[in-house]
């Protein structure tokens, strides 16, 4: 029987705040948890959607251990409440987590498969640091089939310096204070709070605590402070704690929908998934991973970076965002990039950060009615990079 | 000379405080800032929050910092993670030396709570765990309370034990809900073997103004906390009737109470005047009397008496003493039941149950066996039926639970309990024809009422084998296990007796192998001097009701009725033939067995007229006050005599056997600590049980 693929629409999209891994908001406080929240905030906020309707949800997660184990998507459904009819996976891209349970589940609802679906990530970091656990295996040294320096990511990014010379330590800075200054104007104007659904925050000493706010931004940040980093992946080097994303904890979650189910629940639509592309490349630069998944994508489908109205580019690294423009002509303070900022202020936890980019591009195509296409794009660990390309569904040339 | 709150927390000196940790928290909806104090004292949730003197000034000081503050829209107070509180801290109350102290403690309680319900700032409890006495009180003084569909316990348990909810609970709680529901809490549940409520009965009885699911509780409480204070949600309570209704339900209640008591227990009359007075009192002359009843109890008998059982129940019942090392049990996979009547189906369906082995039951026929199978089934359907087990369950249950004609079924059992009729020689056959199948390590376990263990074994190729494992009936209710050493019983037996104990969930008491063992010898002796009485010439009304000033689970004659005229005897002949200067065997209940009958009261619970005439005789009536002294001194010497004799290791196993095993009252402490402060023991045997008073371990 012939098959009609089914468009997807990205319905809604919640976060819980980011806190500092370590000492921070989240220290004595879950990552199941975190994502429970996450998941009853999305139905809460779409009352139109009977629970027994979500046909999957899928977690993603970096270190699928401890609390962020046991197939997380599913344990964290019954936590949460979802009927038991409802199932759950856990799924894994490192930093492209969530973005991956975006598009495979999306790709799930085309296919006709799903109807709706809950995807989103989860990663703290305070309990679970990068890399534990990991046993890599000895042929990739012994036949250097990646270079040592491709398991640490602060070295990928000094690397990328390497391959792209005119990235001078003082434009990643540079890029790194206006992230700051974006994200504290956005949360002057009230941009980023919508996202957020208040969390229960355990301490045994204090209490309990709510967090209501992201922790990691740094308004105010300067050149001149930023200038005085060390540079701990090498001496002299360029990348520092000011000019990459932190260590964090957060958890994302969104509805994604078949279009007709959607409207047929009364969910709100703000934008449709147009297409997904993921690259690999040298796992020694992994930050260039974001160039090839786009330049794949806007390739099929037939457009160009001036196509592309909006762009929300994973800010890993200062380094890595500005090979991407570089390499698409786009300028370093270009307003299509991250106008709210990016993870640099926001924080980035991992597997949770895809979506985050999603529901701040979602928001912001309600605001730019001008803009059809935007993009969602990430460098991904081990060498790759993934983009989404989205259309806003309120795009006013639809109207004509 | 100190105060007396510094003296209290003197008393309380290894105090674990309930720490009252307050922090800022942003409230949604721009809200304004609230303080919120968690409840906490530093350990997990098997060492629940309570309120000592120290925890009482701890939460004092935080609701003081966070009142004296302007900048704040509201006051929010939860507890740790699956606890909320649990009320007062009971551990110094023996230490308790003062009517002064005792009154210090109770106002404290008020002076901390009360600050919570007399503040401008919007108060909010979050119940988000288990809240028990003081903790409900503390969410009472609150303006408002939200309370998770989780929560497994919510009661107001004080009148159990021998206090009143003094804390406020006797007029915060009926001028919030209505006397009818508060009594419920105060009253009914903790006469009702101290039941609780789920979060879910509490919010619909209107102890909460909200719900909310657990996975989320706090976060959504402080939501609709916010929605309270920005006036976006009204909290509308139902009118409490302060009319005749109020009346009326103190006046049931106190019907209850006097019913189950008949004046033996002051604190659940005490609770109920501060019900009835709270109707037209103001709050500081309620709580003052709270106050008083507090002072009062404190010092009370009865609630030395109802802490000594309670710790009896929760400490010594969970660690019989004089058990072997459980290191030495082995282990039981599959349990034979020798017999299909109603005793053993009882036993096959409890095995099956917890022990979630295979369960073999065998008869001498096929009809019987089918039937007493066919029982059991029938008792897990209804449970499948009452929700109380699963359809899986059930199938699973009932596939455990099977019937043979044949003790070959019992050859890889490791485990075999004999229900057969109650006589030696008949035991005797069974063991030695079961010995010739099973290895030669199965427990053979009989669940004799009063038959020697020595001599049930005494003929076996393996008698180190064979225990007393004496169960109470309803076998499902009571949880008491009377576990008997016979004279070659072997330690790993035991053990592994005592670990069966513990898989089945009862409170085991080793016994060593007298007649009639603790519970049946005491009753029997107790019903002996009542019926002693009777023969004598009392009317049976009257010496019935004798004994109803100890406030016993029911009177002497209806329990003659539900252990059953015929057994009874047997018994009463048993410890007759044991013992015959102490137990006598009573002629009219010879006659009444005799006679066929099975009941003593009618219907309509009067004596029945055929049994009354059976009663007739005799020509010298005692009064009810000569049967009462006459009853308890017989028990007292009878206890002293079965101390002496090595029965059980202390007077604190022959309470935990008549407060599990028979249902005697905490107010008496089982029966020693009353004992002693009612002057019998001392008359009785020179001595009192607790020359120090009553000690649970």
């Amino acid at each position: 029987m012939p098959r009609t693929a089914r468009d997807v629409v990205f319905v809604d999209g919640v976060r819980t705040p980011f806190g500092k891994a370590g000492k921070g908001l989240y220290a004595e406080t879950r990552a199941d948890d975190l994502v429970v929240r996450v998941i009853r905030e999305l139905l809460r906020r779409n009352p139109g959607l009977p629970p027994e309707r979500v046909d999957e949800v899928a977690i993603a997660a970096t270190t699928q251990i401890g609390d962020q184990g046991l197939t997380i998507g599913r344990s964290a459904a019954l936590l949460a409440g979802l009927p038991r009819s409802v199932p759950g996976y856990a799924i894994d891209r490192m930093c492209a987590g969530a973005m991956t349970a975006v598009t495979t589940s999306g790709a799930g609802i085309a296919f006709g498969a799903y109807d709706v679906v809950i995807a989103g990530g989860v990663e703290h970091m305070g309990r679970h640091p990068m890399g534990e656990g990991v046993d890599p295996n000895p042929r990739f040294l012994s036949e250097k089939l990646v270079d040592p320096s491709a398991l640490v990511m602060g070295n990928t990014a000094e690397n990328l310096h390497d391959r792209y010379p005119t990235i001078t330590k003082e434009r990643a800075d540079a890029y790194a204070v206006r992230s700051q200054e974006k994200v504290a104007k956005a949360y002057a104007d009230g941009k980023i709070q919508p996202d957020l659904v208040e969390m229960l925050v355990r301490s045994a000493e204090q209490g309990y605590g709510l967090a209501t706010a992201d922790e990691p931004p740094r308004p105010g940040t300067t050149l001149e402070a930023l200038a005085s980093l060390k540079t701990p992946f090498r001496p002299h080097g360029r990348v520092t704690a000011g000019n990459s994303a932190g260590l964090n904890d957060g958890a994302t979650g969104a509805i994604i929908a078949a279009e007709e189910v959607a409207a047929e629940l009364g969910l709100n639509a703000p934008m449709r998934l147009i297409d997904f592309s993921f690259a690999g490349v040298e796992p020694e630069v992994m930050g260039v991973g974001p160039v090839p998944a786009t330049e794949k994508l806007l390739a099929r489908q037939g457009l160009t970076m001036d196509d592309i109205g909006l762009i929300e580019i994973n800010e890993a690294f200062a380094v890595q965002v500005l090979a991407f423009l570089e390499h698409f002509g786009i300028a370093d303070d270009d307003a299509r990039v991250n106008p709210w900022g990016g993870a640099i202020a926001l924080g980035h936890p991992l597997a949770s950060s895809g979506v985050r980019l999603m529901m701040q591009l979602a928001r912001l195509f309600a605001e730019r009615t001008d803009v059809r296409y935007g993009l969602t794009t990430m460098c991904v660990g081990m060498g790759m990079g993934g983009t989404v390309l989205w259309e806003n569904t309120n795009w006013e040339g639809n109207a004509k | 000379m100190s105060s007396p709150i510094e003296q209290a927390r003197a008393l309380f000196g290894d105090e674990i405080v309930t720490k009252a940790l307050a922090r800022d928290v942003e409230l949604p909806y721009g809200a304004g800032t609230a303080v919120l104090v968690t409840l906490d004292n530093g350990h997990d949730h098997t060492k629940p929050n309570t309120f000592g003197p120290g925890g009482l000034l701890a939460l004092g000081e935080a609701i003081d910092a966070a009142v004296a503050r302007t900048d704040i829209a509201a006051i929010c107070v939860t507890g740790k993670p699956f606890i909320f509180a649990v009320g007062a801290d009971l551990n110094g109350v023996p230490k308790i030396r003062t009517r002064e102290q005792a009154h210090a403690i109770g106002k404290l309680g008020h002076d901390v709570f009360r600050k919570l319900g007399e503040t401008d700032i919007p108060t909010f409890a979050f119940v988000n765990g288990a809240a028990m006495g003081g903790g409900v009180e503390v969410a009472l003084h609150c303006r408002y309370r939200t309370i998770s569909s989780g929560v497994p316990a919510v009661a107001l348990p004080e009148t159990f034990l021998g206090l009143v909810p003094g804390w406020g609970g006797t007029y915060l709680l009926p001028n919030l809900i209505g006397a009818e529901k508060a009594l419920k809490v105060i009253i009914e549940n903790p006469l009702a073997q101290n039941r609780t409520l789920k979060g879910p009965q509490a919010f619909e009885l209107g102890i909460a103004d909200a719900m909310f699911e657990p996975a989320d509780f706090v976060e959504e409480s402080l939501r609709w906390a916010a929605r309270v204070v920005k006036g976006e949600v009204v909290v509308e309570r139902p009118e409490v009737d302060r009319g005749e209704a109020w009346d009326q339900a103190v006046g049931n209640a106190r019907f209850l109470v006097e019913g189950k008591l008949h004046g033996a227990a002051p604190a659940p009359v005490r609770a109920l005047d501060l019900v009835a007075a709270a109707k037209d009192r103001t709050r500081d002359e309620a709580f003052a009397a709270e106050d008083e009843a507090l002072a009062d109890l404190l010092m009370s008998d009865e609630l030395k008496a109802g802490l000594y059982a309670f710790d009896l129940s929760q400490k010594r019942g969970r660690r019989p003493v004089g058990a072997p090392d459980k290191s030495l049990a082995r282990k039981v996979t599959k349990v034979g039941v020798v017999g299909a009547g109603l005793m053993a189906g009882q036993l096959a369906l409890l095995f099956a149950r917890r022990l979630e082995v295979p369960v073999v039951m065998t008869d001498l026929d096929q009809e019987r066996l089918d039937r007493g199978v066919g029982h059991v089934h029938g008792e897990i359907d209804r449970l499948l039926a009452k929700g109380r087990v699963s359809p899986d369950k059930a199938n699973r249950l009932k596939a455990l639970v099977t019937g043979s004609l044949s003790y070959e079924a019992f050859s890889d059992a490791d485990f075999v309990i004999e229900a057969v009729f109650e006589r030696m020689d008949v035991k005797q056959e069974v063991f030695a024809k079961v010995e010739q199948h099973v290895s030669p390590e199965a427990i053979l376990a009989t669940n004799t009422s009063s038959l020697s263990i020595t001599e049930m074994a005494s003929g076996l190729a393996h008698p180190e084998r064979v225990v007393g494992f004496h169960f109470f009936n309803p076998v499902a209710v009571l949880p008491l296990l009377e576990i008997i050493r016979g004279e070659k019983t072997d330690d790993a037996a035991l053990a592994t007796a005592f670990a069966t104990a513990k898989g089945l969930k009862k409170t085991a008491v080793l016994v060593k192998d007298a007649p009639a063992f603790v519970v049946n010898r005491l009753l029997t002796l107790f019903m002996g001097e009542v019926l002693a009485a009777v023969e004598e010439g009392t009317a049976p009304e009257v010496a019935d009701r004798a004994v109803a000033p100890l406030g016993l689970p029911m009177p002497p004659l209806l329990l003659l009725q539900l252990v059953g005229p015929a057994v009874a005897l047997h018994v009463s002949e048993t410890l007759h033939a044991a013992f015959p200067d102490r137990f006598t065997v009573s002629e009219q209940h010879r006659r009444l067995v005799e006679a066929g009958r099975t009941a003593v009261f009618g219907p309509d619970f009067q004596i029945d007229p055929e049994v009354r005439a059976l009663f007739e005789g005799g020509d010298k009536p005692s009064s009810e006050e000569e049967i009462l002294e006459r009853a308890l001194t017989a028990l007292a010497r009878e206890i002293q005599i079965m101390l002496d004799e090595g029965v059980v290791a202390e007077a604190a196993d022959i309470d935990l056997c008549l407060i599990t095993g028979a249902g005697w009252p905490f107010h008496l402490g089982g029966i020693t600590p009353y004992l002693d402060r009612s002057g019998i023991s001392e008359k009785v045997n020179g001595k009192l049980f607790h020359p120090d008073g009553p000690k649970a371990l």
